[in-house]
């Protein structure tokens, strides 16, 4: 498929926000100004950026607790979302949600999740809407190796195929759920189960977002022309522990750094555009610099910005009440 | 006596169960950890380290990692513990129990009832609750009370390093399904704990404070809060009992009782939210059993009724604390003058 100059740039830069972001996040972290359980998506940038670069705002997503990617790629707002996950009042959230929960459901961001599996089966109703009110829209679920054996994941491969929803199914295996390798915990393949439930699969290079582009583009044009549900098994690495301060002890010596010189998306991105002449050095150096800065404003602003307050505790938990 | 965490007393409870009965297993999600990975084995020992340790001595035979199927996992603990075994399993964060509820409340707990008697359900599920982690609206919450909720079930809410390594004996000893709560802001907490086996009985509540003005019956967690509460009390004239029920379901409703008869008022904290509640709970049963003994209403220390938010701004009035205490004691022991 031919992408446009304008396209690429505006996925590179999306990937780039990622990993600044990220790294970031990890660095402040470290300096303990923020609190809670936080899971960095550095590394996997082309599965979300690759999928979410087709979608618009007729469509849904629905993340996991390592949700940051996804969001970004889905178009929200990065000075918010720092400010949530700092648990400030300017946040996404208001401060309520934090990393686990930061969500825009205005832009069919159905939000990150504290619950391993909790997201499939929310895709199915968003997908059910979407046929329902005849949008076009598709709905698309993450999930990881780890999530993927949720009986919740599993009852909605079956009931999207049996309802031929517009479902796209992404299983990010970056090869452990915590400190439990997919290799171990997966019975059978994630091919095998989508044939199983009677729906395409296709396994993807998680690394080269073209990959990734191009087996999503199937998978969402079945699904926007009715055909029903696909998924694809998207093979990544995270850079960084399960959560921040996960001391990695069960990862090989290496393993990290290995990914990070041989299976970089950014780097791999980078290569394939230049070496076609797509995009040059100098252009994408400039995107970066540019999601730096931004990143910067955005933890200033994070900094900067106030705490809720007691009258934030007891609103939003109803409607009307 | 050594100082041990609260962490290391459940960690040496369930131990010592496993050396002492080769039917006690242990299962749950990084139990051990690095499992089919490249790197150590035992890398986690669970989350927050609770059964490090357990792999190397007892073998992959008795500690099980799982997959993150919670549904099939507790549920097959119950299926064994109900067929032979005494499983001890992890349901990582209580909040977890969304996806496998009905093994609990529908299988576990109804065995016994529904087959006449004749079922023995001998499964502890180990749950981490509670707030002060930062972990929001999906990892915080106290939901002991919907368990409290279903007859069939015990529950137990150690408050202590003592208090967890001696229920966890006994949770493990017990031939009912026990759920067992551990408050993961009290890990780190140290106190004296003996390295040998003992037990606490279920249902015999631990007076932690005597006195003669306030009654304060509290929760896991909370009941440190009513300590510190009832010893600055002390220190302005009123003196207080402070009782710990250890587990909700059995519930020792005559220590609670006979404490009122004597002081005649009572505040109940709860980290919980405070509908259909332990807080509620207790409440009822004074207002039922010693209305004549009560000088004063009722008071009840809870979290509101909202989710757990996750900024800590919002997270730290959220929770119940002394200063709460201590404001409800001092307006409840100034209604009536001593
Ligand atoms: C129902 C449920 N069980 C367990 C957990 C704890 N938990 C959070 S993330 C995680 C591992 C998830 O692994 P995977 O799905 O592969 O996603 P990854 O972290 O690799 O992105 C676990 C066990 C949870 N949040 N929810
Ligand atoms: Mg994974």
């Amino acid at each position: 498929m031919q992408h446009s100059r304008e396209f690429l740039l505006d996925c590179y830069q999306s990937m780039v926000t990622i990993r600044v972001f990220e790294e970031r996040v990890h660095e402040e972290f470290a300096t303990g100004k923020i609190p809670g359980f936080v899971h960095l998506y550095a590394g996997e940038e082309a599965s979300a950026v690759g999928i979410c670069s087709q979608l618009d705002e007729r469509d849904a997503i629905a993340s996991t607790h390592r949700g940051h990617g996804h969001c970004i790629a889905k178009g929200c707002d990065v000075h918010a979302m720092m400010k949530e996950i700092y648990g400030k009042r300017g946040g996404s959230c208001g401060g309520k949600g934090g990393s686990m929960h930061i969500a825009d459901l205005a832009k069919g961001m159905l939000g990150a999740n504290g619950i391993v599996g909790g997201g499939p089966p929310l895709i199915c109703g968003a997908a059910l809407t979407a046929k329902y009110l005849k949008t076009g829209g598709v709905a698309v679920a993450f999930v990881g190796d780890g999530g993927s054996n949720q009986g919740t994941t599993l009852e909605s491969y079956n009931l999207a195929n049996v309802w031929k929803l517009p479902v796209v199914f992404v299983v990010e295996d970056n090869g452990y759920a915590e400190a439990t390798a997919s290799a171990w915990s997966v019975a059978g393949s994630q091919l095998g189960r989508a044939a199983g439930f009677g729906m395409p699969g296709t396994l993807v290079d998680g690394f080269d977002f073209f990959a990734v582009y191009e087996a999503a583009r199937t998978a969402i044009e079945r699904a926007r022309a009715g055909e029903g549900p696909s998924l694809l098994h998207i093979k990544l690495s995270r850079f960084f522990g399960h959560f921040e301060g996960d001391a990695m002890s069960y990862r090989a010596d290496g393993e990290i750094q290995r990914y990070r010189n041989e299976h970089d998306a950014l780097k791999i991105f980078r290569r394939k555009v230049t070496e076609a002449h797509l995009l040059d050095d100098f252009t994408l150096d400039a995107v970066e610099a540019g999601v730096v800065r931004n990143i910067n404003e955005a933890v200033a602003g994070a900094e900067a910005d106030q705490m809720p307050t007691e009258a934030d505790l007891l609103t939003d938990v109803y409607v009307r009440y | 006596m050594p100082k041990k965490t609260y962490r290391q007393a459940i960690n040496e409870a369930i131990a010592s169960e496993m050396r002492r009965d080769h039917r006690v297993i242990v299962l749950g999600e990084d139990n051990a950890g690095g499992k089919g990975a490249p790197g150590e084995p035992d890398a986690w020992g669970g989350v927050l380290g609770v059964t490090k340790g357990l792999l190397p001595e007892f073998g992959e035979d008795r500690v099980l990692d799982t997959p993150i199927s919670e549904s099939a996992f507790i549920g097959a603990a119950v299926g064994a513990a109900a067929t032979g075994l005494r499983p001890v399993a992890e349901l990582m964060f209580v909040d977890f129990m969304g996806v496998c509820f009905d093994q609990i409340f529908n299988q576990a707990a109804k065995f016994r009832y529904m087959f006449g008697g004749k079922a023995v359900t001998p499964v502890v599920i180990r749950t981490m609750y509670g707030g002060g982690f930062r972990a929001a609206s999906q990892h915080s919450q106290c939901l002991y009370p919907l368990f409290t909720h279903i007859p069939g079930l015990k529950v137990v809410v150690p408050s202590s390093p003592y208090e967890a390594k001696g229920l966890m004996i006994q949770a493990i000893r017990d031939d009912d399904p026990v759920i067992f709560f551990e408050h993961k802001v009290l890990y780190d907490v140290e106190e004296d704990v003996p390295d040998e086996a003992y037990t606490i009985p279920f249902g015999e509540a631990n007076v932690t404070r005597e006195g003669r003005d306030v009654t304060i019956v509290a929760f896991g967690r909370m009941v440190g809060f009513a300590n510190t509460a009832a010893d600055e009390l002390k220190r302005d004239g009123i003196s207080v009992t402070v009782i710990d029920p250890r587990t909700t379901s059995p519930l020792d409703s005559e220590t609670i009782l006979d404490s009122v008869s004597e002081t005649g008022r009572l505040v109940v904290v709860d980290e919980a939210h405070p509908r259909c509640s332990m807080a509620a709970d207790i409440a009822r049963l004074v207002a039922e059993e010693a209305f004549h003994d009560l000088k004063a209403p009722i008071r009840t220390i809870t979290a509101p009724h909202t989710p757990v938010p996750f900024s800590p701004a919002l997270e730290d009035i959220y929770i119940p604390s002394v200063a709460k205490i201590k404001a409800a004691v001092q307006a409840l022991a100034a209604k009536v003058p001593a």
